[in-house]
């Protein structure tokens, strides 16, 4: 599994420009699903198994999108300017260094700053190395993902984009695993959730699922000084009962703990009070879906260093696989 | 960016003085988000003789059919939106005076002192203020906000107008040389170019267009349009703000300038509401360049268009926005370029008749 996170993680994907990670992907679930399309926006959707008597139809989605960067202006010195692609912290971007989808790489630098105070976006720029104008090899709508190497700190895992590449290695484990169930999987690798949940909405109408279940990352309350909130890293993966997006279906909840709990899993319960997933899409797709959410609690969450622990990614796909494998009775 | 246009005037749609004059209509009308159907009677009349299926649905938006010929077309959505920013009156103060809001994104620094035109009947109002002579040099200082102005329409005028009747800015059309200053130029450019389109609509695509209501509150009428029409593809024509006037720049580089006049239509790459399908800035891009029409790139920025309603709409609909640069946005006088204006719509005609079954390639 180690292998593959590191090849999906180093891959850059902003949102809307997923050709490359969806192409890794697909390379990698081709023998293990029954068919496979690319919708119009750009979700890839592998379906695995047809349904039996009493299984369902079931939309899981993990976004292969990440946050990133596109340029807005070129200066007359080669200079680039941005806008952040999803939710950028200018606090994270000064020094960092980023891939353009053409290959081209650069860092970012910022402007004289009064002292003590924090960048603005605006403040910031990237240097590619161009001299001009003419010799900079990007230009207006260009656009870039962090680079950073995969890095493994003994249980814990280092990554750009954790947020949501480890669940599309969740997703990839499970969809390989799973050998034999009564339903009907659609496992999503949905575009532009960094943006506001975008693919996911599209996907879901062209699923039409009976059930959703969305897999991302959420946050942790273990490090100093952090948000209060339950969880933590290492202590199994979350089942998310609520976030600014979207109530979990309170029925989705109770089977994700009782499959929990009869599987010997560990798990934790998640209340997160700002943020969102793929689930608000599906929950809300025509006339309705019920829908939870699988969250691996992550450290650093849209810095270039996003942390997870292994234990966690492993029961996660342990988990998954127990959900999918057995019929379904939400009660 | 500045490339000289050597357009042959053979191939591309020109302007001439009937578009003008069906602008000026379109600019005049009164049509603020909710209540567009003045506009919608003058798009009606225009594409009854041309359009092979015309439907007026239920939220108002006007939906125009025009069929091309051959095998495996295309089914191209177009959308522009019919309504504009203005006012509602909310409350009768007596005396001729009317509390009211904005609808859509007005600055209220820009609301005191303008003329307006009250419900259909287009009745003659103006947006009080206190005149200088009233006025202390601190209070000048000072920012009305809207709850501090009335719209007044004089005395008497008894039944004509009522509480939830909408109002817009005033402002007559005028050809001023090379440009055009109106009201509502946001978005009956984008109107008038997608009749043009429709009367003169290449036979390699079936044209779905769209004229839509509601966009300034909130890209609604597109929406349930998108839903409707389940197009292949999809075009938002619309207007966003140049910003290219030195005296507005604190620092000489103006690295925000959005767009600019003067240098053709300005294709997004991204918005709030929309990353723009690549393959449609491709096929605009090449379009261009083959007719040696002028575009410029929309900055990546902020702002959002019919598309954004669009490219969600069922399972997905690669969308991109193609707008008029337009200063003075969303006040009441905006100011573009004629030949920015004609530049865009020979792009999107000349970029429409260039689809094929495999310009979504992936």
């Amino acid at each position: 599994m180690k292998s593959l996170i590191k090849k999906l993680v180093e891959i850059p994907g902003p949102s809307g420009f997923e050709e490359q990670i969806r192409a890794a992907v697909q390379r990698e679930i081709k023998d293990h699903a029954d068919e496979i399309k690319v919708d119009a926006l750009g979700n890839l959707i592998a379906r695995k198994g047809k349904k039996k008597d009493g299984g369902l139809r079931i939309m899981l989605s993990a976004h292969i999108d990440e946050i990133g960067l596109m340029v807005t202006h070129v200066d007359d010195n080669g200079f680039a300017r941005f806008i952040g692609i999803g939710g950028i912290n200018p606090l994270t971007c000064y020094g960092g260094r980023v891939l353009f989808m053409n290959g081209t790489r650069g860092v970012i630098g910022v402007e004289k700053l009064e002292s003590g105070k924090l960048p603005k976006l605006a403040q910031l720029f990237i240097d590619v190395g161009a001299s001009n104008q003419d010799n900079c090899p990007i230009g207006v709508g260009d656009v870039c993902g962090f680079e950073r190497p995969f890095l493994e700190l003994g249980d814990r895992l280092v990554a750009k984009s954790m947020d949501d590449r480890i669940a599309a290695v969740i997703a990839i484990e499970a969809m390989r695993a799973i050998t034999d169930t009564p339903h009907e999987l659609y496992f999503v690798f949905s575009v532009q959730e960094e943006v506001g949940i975008r693919g996911a909405i599209t996907a879901a109408y062209g699923v039409d699922p009976d059930l959703g279940l969305a897999i991302d990352v959420t946050r942790s309350g273990d490090t100093p000084k952090s948000v209060k909130m339950e969880t933590a890293l290492g202590k199994g993966p979350a089942v998310k009962v609520r976030d600014s997006s979207f109530i979990a279906d309170p029925r989705v909840v109770n089977w994700m703990v009782e499959t929990a709990k009869q599987a010997g899993i560990p798990y934790q319960l998640e209340v997160l009070e700002a943020g969102g997933t793929d689930g608000r899409a599906i929950q809300l797709t025509r006339a309705g879906v019920p829908t939870g959410c699988l969250s691996i609690p992550c450290r650093y969450i849209h810095s270039p260093s996003e942390m997870v622990d292994k234990n966690d990614v492993q029961n996660a796909v342990k988990l998954l696989v127990a959900l999918l494998s057995q019929p379904i009775k939400l009660g | 960016m500045t490339k000289k246009p050597e357009i042959s005037k053979s191939k591309v749609l020109q302007i001439s003085k009937s578009q003008i004059e069906l602008l000026e209509k379109l600019c005049n009308a009164v049509a603020v988000s909710g209540d567009e159907q003045e506009v919608r009677q003058i798009v009606l009349e225009e594409v009854k003789s041309v359009a092979d299926e015309v439907k007026v649905d239920a939220l108002g938006n006007v939906l125009v059919t025009r069929f091309g010929r051959g095998e495996k077309r295309p089914r191209v959505m177009l959308a522009a939106h019919m309504d504009e920013i203005g006012f509602m009156l909310v409350k009768d103060d007596g005396g001729g005076l009317f509390e009211f809001v904005a609808i859509g994104g007005i600055d209220e620094r820009q609301m005191v002192a303008k003329s307006v035109l009250v419900g259909q009947e287009h009745l003659p109002g103006v947006i009080g203020a206190k005149p200088i002579h009233l006025t202390k040099k601190e209070e000048r200082k000072n920012t009305l906000k809207i709850d501090q102005m009335r719209i007044d329409m004089g005395l008497d005028i008894g039944s004509k107008v009522k509480i939830g009747d909408r109002a817009s800015f005033a402002t007559r059309f005028e050809m001023i040389g090379p440009s055009i200053r109106a009201k509502a130029l946001d978005d009956r450019l984008g109107v008038v170019n997608l009749i043009e389109l429709i009367k003169h609509a290449p036979d390699n695509i079936d044209l779905l267009a769209a004229f839509t209501v509601q966009e300034e509150v909130g890209l609604r009428g597109a929406r349930v349009a998108a839903y409707a029409f389940d197009p292949d593809m999809a075009f938002a024509l619309d207007s966003t703000p140049a910003r290219d006037l030195p005296v507005w720049e604190s620092d000489d580089d103006n690295v925000n300038y959005n767009t600019r006049l003067d240098q053709g239509p300005a294709i997004y790459l991204m918005d709030s509401a929309t990353i723009a399908d690549r393959r449609l800035v491709d096929l605009l891009v090449k379009a261009a360049a083959a007719e040696g029409i002028p575009y410029q790139f929309r900055q990546p920025n902020r702002g959002g268009t019919d598309a954004g309603a669009i490219h969600k709409s069922r399972a997905g609909i690669p969308s991109i926005s193609v707008s008029v640069p337009q200063r003075y946005i969303h006040t009441a006088a905006g100011l573009v370029r004629h030949d920015d204006w004609a530049h865009t719509l020979q792009l999107m005609h000349v970029a429409l008749s260039r689809i094929t079954s495999d310009t979504l390639k992936r």
